[in-house]
């Protein structure tokens, strides 16, 4: 997992609530057995038509956008399906942080297994900052995950929470599955009260 | 004396493996659930060197990419999805995982075959990676959905890293209408909260309109409780409960069960236990709804008229719902009850159990069906069940596909799609656009909601068919 420390990049403003993960890779992708090369399928119904033209309206195929490595949204982004393919896409496509109101639970969590920061802004800013997207295509946003600030294209810098575990994770591109079996002797330990506690489990 | 406790804490508390300072809890799995889309999370294992720690603590079974035209897995045509359905099998040869593969009876939608087979009990954790894992807190059990990085990190450590969420108790007090089933009282629930309305939490259901429910009923609520953002649903194991669990496959037997039995009835919420927040509906009001729109939120009575934009609070909600009436192609003011539907489709893990079958039956008795219509049973069991029963023929009288157990149209990552522009009656649980194929309409019903859209070719108020 590539690690997350600094981003300054072009921000797509998505404005709609609920983005659903069947919205972020619809299900025709998701035969695929493989976790690479799914940005292509991002947003596909939105992005392409039935014939796989473009769709010229949608934000991800307007010029500077076709860059984008943030993604602005509003609320209860990344609800539906836990489908781990929503971040592989938003990855793959160049996606590194995605700035929103709130999140889905699943996708929340998906997210930081991938090395994506989905950021947690207040929705007044979080609005004008689409604003601001939609009027300055192609304007950027400075992420300090150190530091806990973004900038918006505006100048004004605002501080956002992480949770200091998740934080740790993303800075040093951690998995935690090797954490987890340094604590092999705990789940040992549990599993034998358990044994005796729970035997019909 | 200890504080009074609620279900979900004593449930987690009898799961920490380690309680961190940071606020993390690695809290241990009892059972684990996968599907042919758990590929990624056994080929991630490999990668990562590991083993499945407890293979005996995990089930899995085909579902989401299985044909239910036919059994012959060699038959589907597509080489990926053909591997995605046969590697289930071979990953749990490979691993010691106790597999169902298409073929056996037991094969099914994950979420009908885990409480089916006993597999699912009170008082355990359980996950899956598919959200629809809150289904399982139907019978008392702390369940919940979790990514592909979180099934391999399962399957290596038998534990998740998790905060501990907030708890919600949502009661549904009074007595159901005639007619009126559990996926009514979700879809009430949803609407009145919002589709991130219990984000973060764990949901209690409880009141006397939820006690009264079946063990079906209760599965269908708890199942639709991602679609309001919960973590978790779960409702306190009873009677109906251990009548259910006891005699499955994988639960407990003989002193065993006993002794299950007797800590299983100290799960239940204890007198004075309080919960971050509190939701009612009174269970009396609730009449059949159909969502109009494209997120579960958007659910509305069968006597309700389609909503006007102009009615939503803020201008963002004003053009969600412009854009959804737009995708639907749904005029406001329209009456619900009478709009024309194209397809139907009965089954998914919401509702594709036997008694789901049965109040669809006994709709579609001595009529038929005005539109394509299929019934897809959620396991094979239900579906040898229903066929003793009679109900397949019942259905296929009426003109309505019989098909075999799988989760089909819900999502249609088999190739089980509606037409673009269609307008289908569904059992399933989400009507995000383009869920059952691009462009087609998806609209959440309950199964005797269906059968009366089924029969009259329009969504109709299902008590005006029903015998009384």
């Amino acid at each position: 997992m590539d690690k997350f420390t600094t981003l300054t990049g072009v921000a797509a403003p998505l404005n709609m609530i609920n983005v659903d993960t069947d919205k972020i890779i619809p299900k025709n992708y998701l035969k695929t057995i493989k976790r690479t090369g799914l940005g292509t399928a991002l947003f596909a119904e939105m992005r392409y038509d039935e014939g796989g033209r473009e769709n010229p309206d949608f934000v991800l195929n307007k010029g500077p956008f076709r860059n984008a490595t943030i993604l602005v949204s509003g609320e209860n982004f990344g609800c539906g399906s836990s489908r781990e393919h929503a971040p592989w896409a938003l990855l793959d496509f160049g996606i590194r942080c995605v700035i929103a109101p709130s999140y889905a639970d699943i996708f929340f969590g998906n997210c930081f297994k991938n090395g994506i920061l989905p950021m947690i802004l207040p929705e007044p800013r979080v609005n004008e900052l689409l604003r601001f997207l939609l009027e300055l295509p192609g304007a950027e946003i400075t992420v300090d995950l150190p530091a806990q600030t973004v900038t918006g294209p505006d100048g004004k810098a605002d501080a956002f929470e992480i949770d200091a575990f998740r934080k740790h994770c993303l800075i040093n591109g951690l998995d935690d599955i090797g954490l987890t079996l340094q604590k092999e002797a705990a789940i040992k330990a549990y599993e034998t009260t358990a044994a005796t506690s729970r035997p019909w489990v | 004396m200890s504080q009074p406790a609620t279900m979900f804490e004593k449930i987690w508390r009898r799961h920490v493996v380690v309680d961190r300072q940071d606020g993390y809890t690695l809290l241990y799995v009892d059972r684990h659930i996968l599907h042919d889309g758990s590929f990624f999370a056994f080929e991630r294992l490999k990668q990562v060197g590991q083993k499945v720690r407890r293979p005996e603590r995990s089930f899995g079974t085909p579902d989401h990419y299985v044909p239910t035209d036919t059994r012959n897995v060699a038959a589907i045509s597509d080489d990926r999805q053909r591997l995605l359905v046969t590697s289930m099998a071979r990953h749990g040869a490979e691993t010691g995982v106790t597999v169902f593969d298409v073929g056996d009876r037991r094969q099914g939608i994950v979420h009908v075959m885990g409480p089916e087979q006993g597999i699912t009990l009170p008082g355990l954790t359980m996950v899956c990676g598919d959200s629809h894992t809150s289904t399982h807190g139907a019978l008392g059990a702390l369940a919940f959905g979790i990514g592909s990085s979180e099934v391999t990190h399962v399957l290596a450590t038998q534990s998740l890293w998790q905060r501990k969420p907030k708890s919600m108790r949502i009661t549904v007090d009074g007595q159901l209408g005639f007619g009126i089933t559990g996926k009514d009282v979700i879809l009430a629930i949803i609407a009145k909260m919002g589709a991130a309305g219990a984000v973060g939490h764990v949901i209690e259901y409880a009141g006397s309109a939820i006690r009264a429910l079946s063990m079906e009923g209760r599965l269908t609520v708890c199942n639709m409780s991602i679609e309001g953002g919960a973590k978790a649903g779960m409702i306190a194991p009873d009677d109906t409960t251990y009548e259910y669990v006891r005699g499955r496959q994988f639960a407990p037997k003989g002193a065993a069960w006993d002794a299950a039995l007797n800590q299983w009835r100290s799960l239940p919420s204890d007198d004075g236990a309080t919960f971050d927040r509190e939701l009612s509906l009174a269970g009396a009001d609730i009449a059949p709804m159909v969502t109009w729109g494209t997120s579960p939120e958007d659910a509305a009575p069968i006597t309700a008229r389609i909503p006007e934009p102009s009615s939503a609070p803020d201008i963002a909600k004003r053009e969600g719902i412009e854009r959804a009436l737009a995708y639907q192609g749904l005029t406001p003011g329209t009456p619900i009850d009478g709009i024309k539907i194209d397809r139907v489709f009965i089954g998914s893990c919401t509702n594709s159990r036997i008694e789901d079958l049965r109040e669809a039956a006994k709709v579609v008795k001595g009529r038929k069906a005005a539109v394509p219509s299929w019934v897809v049973p959620g396991s094979g069991i239900i579906k040898e069940q229903a066929e003793a029963e009679g109900l397949d023929r019942i259905f296929e009288d009426a003109g309505i596909e019989w098909r075999h157990a799988g989760c089909s149209m819900c999502i249609g990552v088999n190739g089980e799609t509606g037409k673009p522009g269609e307008r289908i009656a569904s059992t399933s649980n989400r009507n995000f656009v383009g869920r059952q194929g691009r462009g087609v309409r998806t609209h959440l019903v309950s199964p005797a909601m269906a059968a009366a859209a089924a029969v009259t070719g329009t969504f109709t108020d299902v008590r005006k068919l029903l015998p009384n």
